[in-house]
C-alpha cells in the first residue's frame, strides 16, 4: 500500500487542473505580451484566471502579482518592503517559527546592513501573541510578517488582529499563506494585510507559479528587473499555463473547502486520539485548537525521526520529519524548538500531513504500521528497556 | 540519498541487543544531538568474539553500527583499533556527505568499547 502523508510538502496536480492547463503549452503558446492575436489569446487566459483569482481572495484583479512561487513572493515582499523605505533606519518585525523563506531573506537584510530585525517568540502552541506585535513596533518599523500557518505544526495564527494592530500604526503588514491555502479562507479584507504569499503547489496546483497579492498603493522595489510584465512590477516572461492552473486550482480548492476540511479533520483527530493513546511516550507537537486540518505533528520518545520516516517509507508511508538528520544539518527543527519542545523530542519529530483524497483506510495502516515501527526502533534504542517498556534519555 | 545497501541492511540490522556481562562497553554521542551508539563486545584472549549494539539515531546510524560492529567479529583488538569510518562507508557502499559523521559514530563507539574493556585489564 502506498500512502502519501506529505502534502505540506507538495500536493498531487488536480485531473481538473491538468486538463485545463494543457492547451497553454502547445496551442495557445502566444506570449501574453505580444499584440498579436496568438499574444492576445495568451493575454485572455491570463487575464481571466487573474480575475478569478482576485475574485476568490477578495482582491482587486490588479492587486494580484504572479510570481515563481511562495519563496519568491516572500523575498519580494520583505526586501521590495526594505529597500522602498525611505525610513532612516529600517525595522522588520517577524516570528521565529516562519518558513525559511521569510527567515532567510530577513537575515541576508541583517546581514547587508538593509534592515533590524525583531523576531518574535511564540507560546508553546506555537501562537505569536497580539500584544507582543504592538510592543516591538516603533518609528522605524517598514514591515511586520507573520504567516497566517505553520507548515510544520499547523498553528493557525491570530492574523486579522495583528493586522489590525500593523495596519493601524501605519506599518505594511505580509502574512505567507503558502501552507493555508488549501484549508483557510483566505479573504485579503478579512485577514487585514497589506501583502499575502501564495503558492499552487500546496493546493493541487503546479508546482513553480505563486503569486504576490499587493493592496492597492502599497509600493515595493521590484525583485526581478527586465521585461514590462505584470504592469512593470515583475519582469519575466508570463507562463500562462501555470497561471491557468493556479487558478483552476483556487476555484477547486474554495469550491470543496468546507467539505475537505470537514473530512481531514475527522482524520486528523483520530489519527492524533489513537496515537496518543496506543503510543506510550508519544507528544503532539502544537496546539489543538489552532491547528490547520491537515496537520499531524508528533514526536516519538527515545527514537529518532529519520528512522521513523524511513521505516515509514520502507511501508510505502511517505511523512517528513523535523529531526536534524533529516534536513542535513546539526539543529532539529527551529519551530519545535521555537516552542519550548526539547532537543531530543525535536529530533522524534514527524509530520503526517493529510490531502484531501487521503482515506480512513491509509489512516488505519499508518497508524498500525507506525506502532510496529516505533516498537522496533525502540528495541534498538539504547534509551529505552522493551522489556519494561520504559526509557529515559540520562 | 541512501542507496539499496543501506536501505536493505537499515531495515534488516544484524547484531541488535545487548551483551550479558560484557568485556567492554561504549558509548558515544548525545540525544540532543540526535545520536548514541553503545556497543557491547564480548572479548576472550584479546580476541572479539561477539559484538552488539544499540543505536539511537537515523537509518545511517544503524546502518553503520550493524556493517561495524560485522566487521570487529573474530578480530583482534588491535585490527579493530585499525578500522576506519572509511572502512565502514566503504561497506556500506557510500553514504551521503552529511552521514559521514554516522560512521566515523561508529569507529569511535568500538574504540570507546575497546577502551573500556583495556581499562579493565589494568
Amino acid at each position: 500500500m502506498k500512502v502519501y502523508l506529505d502534502n505540506s510538502a507538495t500536493t498531487a496536480v488536480e485531473k481538473e487542473v491538468l486538463e485545463a492547463m494543457l492547451p497553454y503549452f502547445s496551442d495557445i503558446y502566444g506570449n501574453p505580451s505580444s499584440l498579436h492575436s496568438f499574444g492576445r489569446q495568451a493575454l485572455k487566459a491570463v487575464d481571466e484566471s487573474r480575475q478569478k483569482i482576485a475574485a476568490l481572495l477578495g482582491a482587486k484583479p490588479n492587486e494580484i502579482y504572479f510570481t515563481s512561487g511562495g519563496t519568491e513572493s516572500d523575498n519580494w515582499a520583505i526586501k521590495g518592503a526594505v529597500r522602498a523605505s525611505k525610513n532612516k533606519r529600517r525595522q522588520v518585525i517577524t516570528s521565529a517559527i516562519e518558513h525559511p523563506a521569510l527567515l532567510e531573506t530577513c537575515e541576508a537584510l541583517e546581514k547587508s546592513g538593509e534592515a533590524e530585525v525583531t523576531y518574535l517568540k511564540v507560546n508553546k502552541e506555537g501562537l505569536v501573541d497580539p500584544a507582543d506585535v504592538k510592543k516591538a513596533l516603533n518609528d522605524d518599523t517598514v514591515i511586520v510578517s507573520i504567516m497566517t500557518a505553520n507548515n510544520e505544526m499547523g498553528a493557525i495564527q491570530p492574523i486579522s488582529e495583528i493586522g489590525e494592530i500593523v495596519r493601524g500604526e501605519g506599518v505594511l503588514f505580509h502574512t505567507d499563506a503558502v501552507q493555508a491555502a488549501d484549508t483557510l479562507d483566505l479573504n485579503v479584507n478579512a485577514l487585514n494585510v497589506d501583502l499575502l504569499s501564495l503558492s499552487a503547489h500546496k493546493f493541487h496546483g503546479p508546482k513553480g507559479i505563486g503569486l504576490l497579492y499587493m493592496r492597492s498603493g502599497v509600493r515595493l522595489d521590484r525583485l526581478i528587473n527586465g521585461g514590462h510584465q505584470e504592469r512593470r512590477q515583475r519582469a519575466g516572461t508570463t507562463n500562462t499555463p501555470l497561471i491557468v492552473g493556479m487558478a483552476k486550482a483556487l476555484e477547486i480548492s474554495v469550491r470543496d473547502r468546507e467539505r475537505n476540511v470537514k473530512h481531514m479533520t475527522e482524520l486528523r483527530d483520530y489519527f492524533i486520539g489513537r496515537a496518543l493513546n496506543e503510543i506510550p511516550y508519544c507528544y503532539l507537537n502544537g496546539g489543538t485548537e489552532r491547528r490547520l486540518a491537515n496537520n499531524i505533528n508528533l514526536s516519538f520518545g527515545f527514537i529518532e525521526g529519520e528512522a521513523i520516516l524511513m521505516s515509514l517509507d520502507l511501508k510505502g508511508i511517505a511523512v517528513s520529519s523535523g529531526s536534524a538528520c533529516s534536513s542535513g544539518s546539526l539543529e532539529p527543527s527551529h519551530v519545535l524548538l521555537a516552542l519550548g519542545v526539547k532537543e531530543e523530542l525535536a529530533h522524534s519529530s514527524i509530520r503526517f500531513s493529510l490531502g484531501r483524497d487521503t482515506t480512513k483506510e491509509e489512516i488505519e495502516y499508518t497508524i498500525n504500521t507506525l506502532k510496529e515501527i516505533v516498537d522496533r526502533l525502540r528495541g534498538m534504542s539504547p534509551l529505552f528497556n522493551i522489556e519494561k517498556r520504559t526509557g529515559s534519555y540520562v | 540519498m541512501y542507496n539499496e545497501k543501506v536501505l536493505e541492511i537499515f531495515a534488516n540490522p544484524r547484531n541488535v541487543g545487548e551483551i550479558e556481562n560484557a568485556d567492554g562497553v561504549g558509548t558515544v554521542g548525545n540525544a540532543s544531538c540526535g545520536d548514541i551508539m553503545k556497543v557491547y563486545l564480548k572479548i576472550e584472549n584479546d580476541v572479539i568474539v561477539d559484538a552488539k549494539f544499540k543505536t539511537f539515531g537515523c537509518a545511517a546510524a544503524i546502518a553503520s553500527s550493524s556493517v561495524a560492529t560485522e566487521m570487529i567479529k573474530g578480530k583482534t583488538i588491535e585490527e579493530a583499533l585499525k578500522i576506519r569510518n572509511a572502512d565502514v562507508v566503504e561497506q556500506l557502499e557510500g553514504l551521503p556527505p552529511q552521514k559521514i559523521h554516522c560512521s566515523v559514530l561508529a569507529e569511535e563507539a568500538i574504540a570507546a568499547a575497546i577502551e573500556n574493556y583495556r581499562s579493565k585489564q589494568k
